[in-house]
């Protein structure tokens, strides 16, 4: 195999320990036949379709559109997915390629829990074993998730390394997975890790855009002018940038958290502030100090609260296809306050980040141009998190 | 080139490698605990970078691991150690072992060149698989350093294509999981190593999970080096307060070394 397929440009590749190779060998054959194989894709489309409600609608978010003044704002409702996000077009996918490969057992990272819960629904749709890692701060943090996970019948690990959230969790799957890897197939969650499962979780994800791109064709007649994701390791960015990627009109923009603002150390913005270097497996930006030691990640919203991020966007960055910023805890809350009230939507803490740049654009734009955003969670699991914050405020 | 090469000496009954973390608990300690194994007649030393992330290793190395970086534990420390022991004239093979993003952020190049003058004698990166490894393995060629190359029970079809591009030795993983001591074995092990030895024109050494002087006594049949890491490492960190204080240091030096020379059967 040629070392460019597992890259993209310089990004990617495969920096694992050597008694893991064997299994992404093993993975990606199987994969690259399963994207062959009819009635793989017709078992996937199906489960997609009767399993998780796709596809999921586009909405014009018409009270956001008016108040901003300017673009016309619509949005790819991944929220409408069963189990409330993106995340299960994925596990979907990489279930039924385990359970192909002839795997029982699934194990998975999970940040915010939504990944977590994706598989451990998916396992127990497939009747598959199913061990989620978790850190415990994320833990803390999302204890509906973590309910959730196991009334689904999954074991969920608190990790207590490290910084004790997703980029521990990782490393803990990792481990574990080489300890069981015959019969184990480790779920990724992310358009991270390496190389295949950057450009597989892509592959599964790009539905999003599959769909988006064909819906505002319909409703509008023409491609959008700007597309707008959240990005943490990026898969919900990389599922809505894959179908527009090659319309070079269409503006794409990667929206990263920013914490407490870029100009504090507590921020996960990798891309705007990281540099490049290696971690679970593939080469892209980080944050790290100068020795390259990975620093800690921080944001309000758990499942971007990861110090790294998936290759190809590494590799859209450099290549200015993709424009990359980043928005606030503040500003996220205040989206979500926004989209509540005037669209009755609550949008998870990691898609409100998208809609908080969203409503920057907007008002730049003129009311001819079309803005379309990924949605790509509901915010149920944030209610907690979200009024600790408002609460907090109103006693300031 | 190489003025520290690694030796595997056929009159020994025993060759061992540990593995040592750099800075658990200080690198003044971690100084004598190298001229201290030196002393007992260790083949070579593989010395640990810590680093934040470490995907390959259990517990007890991430726990060594995490400790040194809470001292400030860098790369550039773990080369000047090995500046430091060879003006104090130890000759004892030294690798370096680190996982490839300290090895990347310090630059390749310059780490080749400064690793060579540091006197060091080859590199690990538990992390930087043989089909990632061309580049670094010229690099580091270009200074006449090896980069030890792994192979697991797993890599099955990847062994002979591995083995024929190693330098130094060959470094087996004993069986799947992380770094960190086991109670047995697989039985196919002795299969895979003779598979590797058979293959191997250069000597080769098995570890993973090698804790104790049985391990090592049954390991040396099956290969030519025995590795051992977490079980030392577990060791130093029960005495971390001792070897800190100049009154205890002496004592819990000889109870460490007492471990090391149990291991290499001439207690």
């Amino acid at each position: 195999m040629s070392q460019a397929e597992k890259r993209f440009g310089a990004y990617g590749g495969q920096y694992v320990p050597e008694t893991t190779m064997n299994a992404l060998m093993e993975i990606e054959a199987g994969f690259k036949e399963a994207m062959q194989d009819e009635e793989f894709l017709a078992e996937y489309r199906q489960l997609l379709k009767d399993y998780s409600g796709r596809p999921t609608p586009i909405t014009y978010a018409k009270r956001l559109s008016e108040s901003l003044g300017g673009a016309k704002i619509y949005l790819k409702r991944e929220d409408l997915n069963h189990t409330g996000a993106h995340k299960i077009n994925n596990t979907l996918g990489q279930a039924l390629l385990a359970r192909k490969l002839g795997k029982k057992k699934l194990i998975a990272e999970t940040g915010a829990g939504q990944h977590g819960v994706a598989t451990a629904t998916t396992a127990a749709l497939l009747g598959m074993e199913c061990t989620v890692y978790m850190g415990e701060e994320d833990v803390r943090r999302q204890q509906l998730n973590v309910f959730r996970m196991e009334l689904l019948g999954a074991k969920v690990i608190p990790v207590h390394t490290g910084t004790r959230t997703l980029k521990d969790a990782t490393n803990e799957a990792l481990r574990q997975w080489v300890a069981q890897i015959e019969d184990t197939f480790y779920c990724i969650g992310s358009v991270v890790g390496p190389y295949p499962y950057p450009q597989m979780v892509k592959q599964f994800q790009r539905i999003i855009s599959d769909e988006a791109r064909q819906q505002i064709l319909e409703m509008e007649g023409r491609l959008p002018d700007d597309v707008i994701a959240c990005v943490g390791g990026g898969s919900n960015a990389i599922g809505m940038f894959a179908a527009f990627l090659d319309d070079s009109q269409v503006r794409l923009h990667g929206v990263e958290a920013a914490g407490r603002g870029l100009e504090t150390d507590e921020h996960a913005a990798s891309l705007s502030k990281g540099t490049p270097g290696v971690l679970h497996g593939s080469y892209s930006y980080f944050l790290q100090n100068e020795h390259g030691q990975i620093q800690p990640a921080h944001s309000i919203s758990a499942g971007l609260d990861y110090p790294g991020v998936g290759p190809e966007h590494a590799f859209l960055k450099d290549q200015k296809r993709v424009d990359y910023s980043a928005v606030t805890d503040e500003e996220a809350i205040a989206a979500v306050k926004a989209l509540c009230t005037l669209e009755g939507i609550l949008p998870a803490l990691e898609s409100a980040h998208a809609i908080a740049q969203a409503m920057k654009l907007a008002k730049e734009r003129s009311q001819e141009d079309i803005l379309l955003i990924c949605l790509s969670g509901r915010g149920d699991k944030d209610v907690e998190t979200i009024r600790e914050v408002i609460s907090s405020e109103g006693t300031a | 080139m190489n003025d520290y090469p690694l030796r595997f000496d056929e009159n020994k009954q025993t060759r061992l490698i540990p593995f040592i973390m750099s800075g658990d608990p200080s690198l003044d300690v971690t100084i004598e605990l190298i001229k201290m194994m030196e002393r007992e007649g260790v083949t070579a030393i593989e010395l640990g970078v810590p680093f934040s992330d470490p995907q390959a290793d259990g517990p007890v190395i991430q726990d060594a691991g995490g400790y040194a970086l809470a001292n400030g534990v860098s790369l550039s420390d773990v080369l000047t150690v090995g500046k430091k022991v060879r003006q104090q004239g130890c000759k004892v093979p030294l690798i370096l072992f680190s996982y490839f993003n300290p090895l990347l952020q310090y630059g390749l190049d310059i780490l080749a060149k400064d690793a060579r003058e540091a006197g060091f004698s080859g590199f690990i990166v538990p992390d930087l698989p043989f089909d990632e490894s061309e580049s670094f393995r010229n690099t580091a060629k270009n200074v006449g350093l090896p980069v030890i190359q792994l192979v697991a029970p797993t890599s099955e079809q990847r062994i002979e294509q591995i083995v024929n591009g190693a330098e130094g030795f060959v470094y087996c993983v004993s069986s799947a999981g992380t770094t960190g001591m086991r109670t047995h074995f697989s039985e196919q092990i002795t299969d895979f190593l003779a598979n590797v030895k058979q293959k191997s024109q250069i000597p080769i050494a098995v570890g993973f999970g090698i804790s104790t002087p049985e391990h090592v006594n049954f390991f040396s049949q099956h290969a030519d080096g025995v590795i051992v890491g977490s079980a030392l490492v577990k060791q130093i960190a029960k005495r971390r307060e001792q070897l800190l204080e100049p009154k205890h240091n002496k004592e819990a030096m000889e109870e460490i070394a007492t471990f090391v020379r149990s291991l290499l059967r001439k207690a």
